[in-house]
Parts: structure tokens; C-alpha cells; sequence
């Protein structure tokens, strides 16, 4: 018991040592990554971007186990939400900090419209439900341009306004400190910055009283509400809680892209962000962000790696990058579902059922 | 022209498309409580097996009838195997695994079999060789076309043959029977493994024809083709009560009719020039143009989800089922 204390002490310098050294390689990347290609810093933002959505995703699926096919639509609506209301589109400008948590709220209700009718569907139903409200969501975007002219159909919204703060706008490259801070390197400590947010809120919910009541709905609903978990609200409340992350995700998507249409928001995003929150460990906040910036950097390494080999060994460009990606994408799918179920980096609960099932 | 006629024609072309594709669906979810996200993948597959062979075959001076005929019994065997190899590689390992891990599975398989299709037969949309000459026949106001009675006639064989099979056979007895209880049925002497991958086989069976039908009667043919319909025959198994036979033919039926009703009627309805008289704008704005619609024939496809919906809220037991929505 006297080594009791001592080691929780090492164990915790050994974190904080952890800890500094990420917080400085996470600052010094972008700077890194310029030097590589600026492209490499714009895969990052969106590989952050998709750790927010896959953190979103991981309430509903990970902690309440409520599979959603159509996850993506928060997203679009999050986003559509920011291009309309700052964009020469309706002629409204309004700055960031108004105009995403309207996106978001926007996107909470649909979360809560898609919810409230599906309470009583689980598992493979609801995943069916939810994707057709994706595609509902999303053929509606692609339509909505007549009688009035809303979503501007399949064309999309250009010319969205870049994020200002205070003085800074994310757009410019701006000189402090004698280094260089051009747009996307801004975003990126931005994003940086709600990611860190929205991790703490996650690892936060995971062990709260919410957190555990979802735990014990996706275990066994029956059993949960006779323990007194407002099962109802509960679910509500992970779909509503959800859709909010998408929904952010989605007003920075629109910002810093400048320009979005429905193409954004098919089905097969749905999918990939839910392949990352399977791959990574359903459930568990640090796997689901592994998962999601795996799956964001694999393709794109292989997007560079893949067309030079198949040039060098066949002469010619045999099958897309594309595609390899995709294939290795469903694989893994498939593998992981069978060998390893909990995903890479599970989260204690399910390891715990998988030792002893 | 009565449009009425002419899309309920329309309507029941592609309802006993639907139907075939419902089926697979049903049976698979009949015997082991799986939705075989995969399956239009196959329905795609037979398509552009069919295509190929038929492409090849069209200039050889054979009756057209026969070259179509060959394409399909070409793509009846391809996906019978893709069928087999599904259940084999991605289902029957989770088997007793929790509900969620097939259904990703599926949904990795679903990627993988695209993809396949997207290298050998390119990212295009395909012409699907129109070799059968359309004659059109006039119908009460309406018109018929020889491929939508033939589409409709080898549904109806096809849906006769699968009943015999199952209520008529050993081999549907054994369905049946694994269907009710998958332990018991083993204890008798069912061999599970064999029926399960019987039953998946079956089903791609159907829908390698369905794929053969969608191409020769929509002209044309795309790597994505099999998730859209894919979902559409799910909605319908899902309509007419998953796991109840008779119950996906008709609700494959019904969701074909009601899509093509909806999408000839749906401009009509929601033309807000019929209350042209609530504000004078409206009236001025109808005088110049007397369409303003609201929804367009173009959210065609939101009309399977709408029925998908409805009926999972509303009945999830679908109409002839007796399963109950909340075991799923």
C-alpha cells in the first residue's frame, strides 16, 4: 500500500510529459505541414473536421447505440444553415458567432424531429429510418431551388463568407511573430481549438450521469427504464446532442470551404463517418478520434503513394486512387466487424463484455 | 392521354421489379433476422453482367429475344455465386454477434462489390443495348409496351416458381421450418449452414432477373444503380411485413404504384395556383405563369422513404406481417 501513492504520481508525469509534448507537436504541425505543401494543412482541417463529426456520431451510435445512416445530414443542415445566412446568396451576412449556433440549434431540431417518430425503432430498423431521412434531407437540398430559389439546387451556395474574429480575418495571410499565418493555418488553431472542446466534452459525457444513462439504454432499454432512466428523453437527447456537433461541424465545413452544394452530403459520407467511429472503438472518445484521423490521412497517402508505384511498375495508372480507397475501405469494414468488433481502441465497457461475454 | 391509367401501368411495371428485389430482402430477414444491406449490389451486378453479355452478342445475328435470354442466364449464375460468397466471407462468421456487426459488414460489402463494378465496367453511365424492339400497344387511353407485359409476366413465373419451392419442396419445408426456429430446426436434422446459404442464393437468383428487367426497361445501367433500388425494395419488403412472403410481392407492388402515381399527380397537387385566390401577388404571379409547384416529379425518390417511414412508425409490423417492429 506505501507504493500506492508513488506510482499514480509517476503515472500522472508520465501523462503530463505526454501531454506537453503533443500540445507542442500539435502547435508546431501546421508550420510542419506548410513545408511539405500547403494541401497537406487543408487534409488536416478536414481530417479535424471529421473528428468533430465522428465525435457527434459517437453519442448516438458509441454511448446511446442508436445507429444513424443519415448522420450526415445534420452536417448539411449545419452547413446550409451558415451559407445562407452569410453569403451574397439572400444578401445576409451575419458573423460566425451568430450564424453557427443557428446552425446548430437548426440542426438540434432536426436531430429531435428525426428522434422523437423513431423512439421505438432499435438497431437495424432505425438505421434504415435514419438513411432515408438522409436522403430525404438531401434530395430536398438538391430540389429546393424552385418555386423559390433556397438551396439553389444542385448548383450550391458560392461565395460563403470566411470566418472573422475580432480582427482577425481567416481568410488573409497575416505576419505575427515573424512567421507566416495564411488562412488555412489560422483555421487549423481554430478548429484545433473546438476540437479540444468538443473531446473534453465528449470524455466529460462519457462518465457523467447522461453518459451512463446512454450506457445503459444501448445495454438494454427494458432493464434502464425500470431503473428510472426517462428513456425517452434520454435518446432525445443523444440524437438532439448529436446532431449539435454536426450541425457546428457543418457551419465551419461551410465557412471554410467558401462554397457547398448537396454533393457534399451523400450517403457514403454517412458511412465514412460511421467507419470511423467503428474503426476507432465505438464508444470510446480517444478511439473514435484515432479512427477518424486514420481514415482521413490513409487515402490521402495513398492518393500520393498509390499513383507514382502504379506508374513505376505498370507504366500506366491501372485503378484510381479513388477506388483502392474505397475497396480497402469496405475490407475494413468487414475485418474489423470480425476480428475485432470493439474496434482498435475500445472502450473499457466493451472490453470488458468481450472478455466475458 | 389518362394519366391515371398510364402510370398505374407504370407503376405495376416497376412494382413487380421491386417485388423481386423485395423478396430476397424478406427471405434472408425471414430466416435469420438480417437485412442484407448488400443485396441491390447484387441486383446491380446481374445488370452489368447482362450488359456485357448482351453487348457482345447483339451483332451476331441471333433473335434478340434469345440474346437477352443468354445475358440473363449468364447473370443468374455470377450473382447466385456473389450471393454465396456474401453469406460465407461476411455473415456467417456473425453469426450470434450483436444485431449492429452484420449490418456494417454489409455495408463494407456493399462498398466493395461498387467498387468491383466501378473498375470493370467504368464510373459511366452504361447504355444498356435496347435490342428487344419496343412495340407499343394502345390500353383503354393508355399505352403497354411488349417489355413492361414481359417484365410483368416473368415476375409473376418467377414469384410462382419461388412458392413452389418453399411451400412444396424439402428444400422450402427446410426454409420454413429454420425460419421458425433456427435451434430446433438444427436438432431435426436441418443443415442450417446449407439452407442460410440456400436462402441467400435464391434470392440473388431473383435478383440477377430484376437487374436484367431494370436495365432493359430504363436503358441504362450504373456502377451505384443497386443501392437507390436496393432501399426501395427494402422499404417495400418493410411495407408489406419483413419476413412474410405474399407480403413483399405486394408491398413491392403497391410502392411501385404509389411512386409512379405520386410522381405523375405530386406537380399537380402542390401547384399553388389552385388557391390562387388567398392573396392577389399569387393570383397575378398564376395569370402570368399557371405553374407554380412546389414539389416537382423530381422528388420521385422521397416518395419510398415517406412509405418507409410511415410505416415503421406507424406499422411496423408492415401489412401482412406479424412480426413486431420493436425486436429489431
Amino acid at each position: 500500500m506505501n507504493t500506492g501513492s508513488a506510482r499514480p504520481m509517476r503515472h500522472s508525469a508520465a501523462i503530463w510529459g505526454g501531454t506537453v509534448l503533443l500540445a507542442v507537436a500539435l502547435i508546431a504541425l501546421p508550420f510542419a505541414l506548410t513545408a511539405v505543401g500547403t494541401a497537406w494543412v487543408r487534409i488536416t482541417n478536414l481530417a479535424i473536421l471529421f473528428v468533430l463529426l465522428s465525435l457527434g456520431l459517437n453519442i448516438v451510435v458509441g454511448f446511446a447505440g442508436l445507429l444513424d445512416l443519415g448522420y450526415i445530414a445534420f452536417y448539411a443542415v449545419g452547413a446550409y444553415a451558415y451559407a445562407l445566412l452569410a453569403s451574397p446568396h439572400f444578401g445576409v451576412h451575419l458573423p460566425f458567432w451568430i450564424a453557427v449556433p443557428i446552425g446548430a440549434a437548426i440542426a438540434a431540431v432536426f436531430g429531435i424531429l428525426l428522434g422523437a417518430p423513431t423512439l421505438k425503432l432499435r438497431g437495424d430498423y432505425l438505421a434504415i429510418v435514419t438513411l432515408g431521412f438522409g436522403e430525404i434531407v438531401r434530395i430536398i437540398l438538391n430540389n429546393l431551388s424552385q418555386p423559390i430559389n433556397i438551396t439553389n439546387g444542385p448548383q450550391g451556395i458560392t461565395l460563403i463568407d470566411p470566418i472573422r474574429l475580432g480582427g482577425i480575418d481567416f481568410a488573409k495571410t497575416e505576419a505575427f511573430l515573424g512567421l507566416a499565418f495564411s488562412g488555412p493555418v489560422k483555421y487549423y488553431y481554430l478548429l484545433l481549438a473546438v476540437m479540444l472542446a468538443v473531446i473534453f466534452i465528449g470524455v466529460r459525457l462519457q462518465n457523467s450521469r447522461i453518459g451512463r444513462a446512454w450506457e445503459a439504454i444501448r445495454e438494454d432499454e427494458i432493464a434502464a427504464r425500470s431503473m428510472g432512466i426517462n428513456t425517452a428523453r434520454i435518446k432525445l437527447l443523444a440524437f438532439a446532442m448529436g446532431a449539435t456537433f454536426g450541425g457546428i461541424a457543418g457551419g465551419m465545413f461551410s465557412a471554410i470551404q467558401g462554397f457547398i452544394s448537396p454533393e457534399s452530403f451523400v450517403l457514403v459520407e454517412s458511412i465514412m463517418v460511421l467507419s470511423m467511429v467503428v474503426l476507432g472503438g465505438m464508444g470510446n472518445v480517444w478511439g473514435v478520434v484515432l479512427g477518424a484521423v486514420l481514415l482521413s490521412f490513409v487515402p490521402e497517402l495513398l492518393r500520393y503513394t498509390v499513383e507514382p508505384v502504379q506508374r513505376t511498375l505498370f507504366g500506366r495508372m491501372l485503378i484510381e486512387p479513388e477506388v483502392i480507397r474505397m475497396l480497402l475501405f469496405g475490407l475494413a469494414l468487414v475485418l474489423i466487424m470480425i476480428f475485432r468488433p470493439a474496434g482498435i481502441w475500445p472502450s473499457a465497457v466493451r472490453k470488458r463484455e468481450l472478455a466475458h461475454p | 392521354m389518362d394519366i391515371f391509367l398510364q402510370q398505374l401501368i407504370n407503376g405495376l411495371t416497376l412494382g413487380s421489379i421491386y417485388a423481386m428485389v423485395a423478396l430476397g430482402y424478406t427471405m434472408v430477414y425471414g430466416i435469420i433476422q438480417l437485412i442484407n444491406f448488400a443485396h441491390g449490389e447484387v441486383v446491380m451486378i446481374g445488370a452489368m453482367i447482362a450488359l456485357s453479355v448482351i453487348a457482345a452478342l447483339a451483332k451476331s445475328g441471333l433473335h434478340p429475344v434469345l440474346v437477352v435470354a443468354i445475358g440473363t442466364a449468364c447473370a443468374v449464375p455470377v450473382c447466385m455465386a456473389v450471393g454465396y460468397v456474401m453469406e460465407r466471407v461476411a455473415y456467417r462468421p456473425l453469426r450470434g454477434a450483436p444485431r449492429l456487426a452484420p449490418l456494417i459488414t454489409a455495408i463494407g460489402i456493399s462498398i466493395v462489390l461498387q467498387h468491383l463494378a466501378l473498375m470493370i465496367w467504368s464510373r459511366n453511365n452504361l447504355a444498356f443495348p435496347q435490342i428487344i424492339r419496343t412495340e407499343t400497344y394502345p390500353i383503354g387511353g393508355a399505352t403497354i409496351t411488349n417489355v413492361q407485359i414481359a417484365i410483368v409476366l416473368i415476375a409473376l413465373a418467377m414469384m410462382a416458381g419461388l412458392a413452389l419451392i418453399v411451400y412444396r419442396t424439402r428444400l422450402g419445408t427446410a426454409m420454413r421450418a429454420t425460419a421458425q426456429n433456427l435451434q430446433v430446426a438444427g436438432l431435426m436434422g436441418i443443415d442450417i449452414n446449407r439452407i442460410i446459404a440456400a436462402t441467400f442464393v435464391i434470392g440473388a437468383a431473383l435478383a440477377a432477373v430484376a437487374g436484367v428487367m431494370v436495365g432493359t426497361y430504363y436503358g441504362i445501367a450504373h456502377y451505384t444503380m443497386g443501392s437507390l433500388l436496393g432501399l426501395k425494395a427494402f422499404s417495400a419488403a418493410v411495407l408489406g411485413g419483413i419476413g412474410n412472403l405474399p407480403g413483399a410481392a405486394l408491398g413491392g407492388v403497391l410502392l411501385g404504384v404509389v411512386e409512379a402515381l405520386g410522381a405523375g399527380y405530386i406537380g399537380d397537387i402542390t401547384n399553388l395556383c389552385h388557391f390562387a385566390g388567398v392573396s392577389e401577388a399569387l393570383e397575378r404571379r398564376c395569370s402570368e405563369d399557371p405553374h407554380l409547384v412546389l414539389f416537382g416529379s423530381n422528388y420521385q425518390d422521397v416518395f419510398a422513404f415517406l412509405v418507409l417511414i410511415a410505416v415503421l412508425v406507424l406499422r411496423p409490423s408492415g401489412l401482412l406481417g406479424e412480426r413486431v417492429g420493436d425486436r429489431a
